[in-house]
């Protein structure tokens, strides 16, 4: 975003107005569809405006840690496929995609939304991994939400393999039975260019960002994972604001799971 | 000979459903979702756009160049880890192979054409279904093509010649249901729908020569129904943004 775009563009805010015509608080159109992939033990596609995401869940057989002997574990992993746009590069994960999936998987496990004891097969011997993973499949800016998003409504719908006689996972056939929430952690990230803050940015407007905190709140509004990112500063006046608004937009999405 | 019904009632020389869609990609030139049975593959084309190191380019034409990638979750089995494994690299360079026949990119010299090939679920004939969409997705793009490529597996199950095989067939010697050491002959192939040319053929499996020649007249008849729907995806795409016009 050049000098020009950036200075119209901050007072476009001011008098709460963007590019697209949307006010600061008011996101793109997000849709959630759940289900789309027969090989995932649970799946969904995310689309917040021309951004969409696909998240796909499976559950795999291993060896607890040591140190929890009595629980599984919780694993997201995130590939900006260069199917999204050109400015997504073949190779090894980049620091976008690692900081998107660290995001993502501490909101999630921060939240103890689901008790990590219900996926122990055998004590000390057998457990279950949640493995989350989500490819973009067009990029128009707000991943940080949208692979919140994907993930919480691929896991909701997730069903565990039937264990064979041989005590390995059977994928072809499924149980009724998937992970019970006791809460739904939504992330909503709060931009701010200049003095300006708002919700679901485009593309466009991410280019332009100072800063940026992708807050995770549950539905009593506890707050379960923090991230900022950008070069600029933020008060704690700015905070404040951007917890409340994050907070406010999280209730929103939650109704769409 | 013990399989005489198809696992899922098909016609033995009867595709899956296919549903193609083009233009499912906003940010890429051109674009294509190509799902069949249970098989999907979206493909995105980026490019005509400069070839990096520069003593990739060729100075007489554009190059094309193919990644094909399933997503962790798409396994028939566990979860397949994300990144270049030696499969998808041969498969890419195949499907490559396969598409480059009826492109023509002399307008573009020393650029290239990316074709992103991501699959989110797979059972059995992914390569397939990856080139059949890559082909909608070029068209798309308007790439000068003499034809589509049209794609589909075909093979033996007990001797029995089956056109579009699911996983269940392909897996026939070893799933229950099936016969324990039964010949599967697996042969997936591209070709051309209007001139009956080959640009991909791999096989892995057991047939005899004579099998393998009846297989071929009959994939031709399927391709050309795929390319039916791969031509209908892209007329229904610039028709409705008429529409919109």
């Amino acid at each position: 975003m050049n000098f020009g775009e950036r200075r119209t563009l901050i007072e476009s805010l001011s008098n709460d107005c963007r590019f697209d015509g949307r006010d600061k608080k008011t996101f793109r159109e997000v849709t959630v569809e759940t289900d789309v992939s027969v090989t995932a033990e649970g799946s969904a596609i995310v689309s917040i405006g021309d951004t969409k995401v696909i998240a796909g869940v499976k559950f795999e057989m291993g060896t607890p840690y040591a140190d929890t002997p009595d629980e599984g574990s919780l694993m997201v992993g995130v590939e900006l496929s260069c199917m999204a746009s050109d400015n997504f590069e073949t190779g090894p994960p980049s620091f976008d995609a690692i900081e998107l999936a660290r995001v993502t998987d501490r909101g999630i496990r921060e939240s103890k939304c689901f008790d990590t004891k219900t996926l122990c097969i055998k004590k000390g011997e057998k457990s279950w991994t949640v493995a989350v993973d989500i490819s973009i499949i067009n990029y128009d800016g707000n991943l940080f939400d949208a692979c919140s998003l994907a993930a919480m409504a691929a896991i909701k719908s997730a069903r565990f393999p039937k264990i064979d006689k041989n005590g390995n996972a059977d994928y072809h056939n499924l149980t009724k039975n998937g992970l019970k929430f006791t809460k739904i952690p939504i992330g909503v990230t709060v931009i701010k260019i200049g003095n300006q803050i708002f919700v679901d940015p485009t593309e466009k407007e991410m280019e332009g960002l100072d800063a940026r905190l992708t807050v995770t709140s549950v539905e009593d509004d506890t707050i379960c994972a923090l991230q900022k990112g950008g070069i600029a500063p933020l008060s704690i006046e700015d905070v404040s604001n951007m917890t409340e608004i994050a907070i406010e937009k999280a209730k929103e999405l939650r109704k769409l799971l | 000979m013990v399989y005489k019904k198809r696992f899922d009632g098909r016609k033995f020389d009867e595709l899956r459903p296919i549903t193609a869609k083009a233009g499912v990609i906003k940010n890429a030139q051109g674009s294509a979702f190509f799902k069949i049975g249970k098989t999907a593959a979206y493909a995105a084309v980026y490019g005509p756009r400069e070839l990096n190191p520069r003593f990739m380019q060729n100075p007489r034409t554009g190059i094309l160049r193919v990644h094909y990638n399933m997503m962790p979750f798409a396994g028939q089995g566990g979860r397949v880890r994300p990144g270049p494994n030696r499969r998808a690299k041969e498969i890419s360079e195949v499907s490559k192979l396969a598409l480059q026949q009826v492109c023509d990119l002399s307008a573009c010299p020393n650029s290239v054409i990316d074709v992103f090939i991501d699959l989110p679920e797979t059972d059995a004939g992914s390569r397939c279904a990856g080139i059949s969409a890559a082909s909608i997705a070029l068209a798309d793009a308007g790439v000068k093509m003499k034809d589509m490529v049209s794609a589909v597996a075909c093979g033996f199950v007990d001797d029995k010649v089956c056109i579009d095989l699911d996983y269940n067939e392909e897996a026939y010697d070893h799933i229950e249901g099936g016969v324990e050491g039964a010949d599967v002959a697996d042969i997936p192939i591209a070709m051309v729908p209007s001139t009956g040319e080959i640009t991909l053929l791999q096989m892995d499996g057991l047939c005899t020569r004579d099998n393998l020649l009846k297989a071929l007249d009959q994939v031709q008849v399927a391709c050309k129904q795929i390319k039916e729907i791969q031509i209908k995806a892209i007329k229904e795409k610039y028709n409705s943004e008429e529409d919109e016009e």
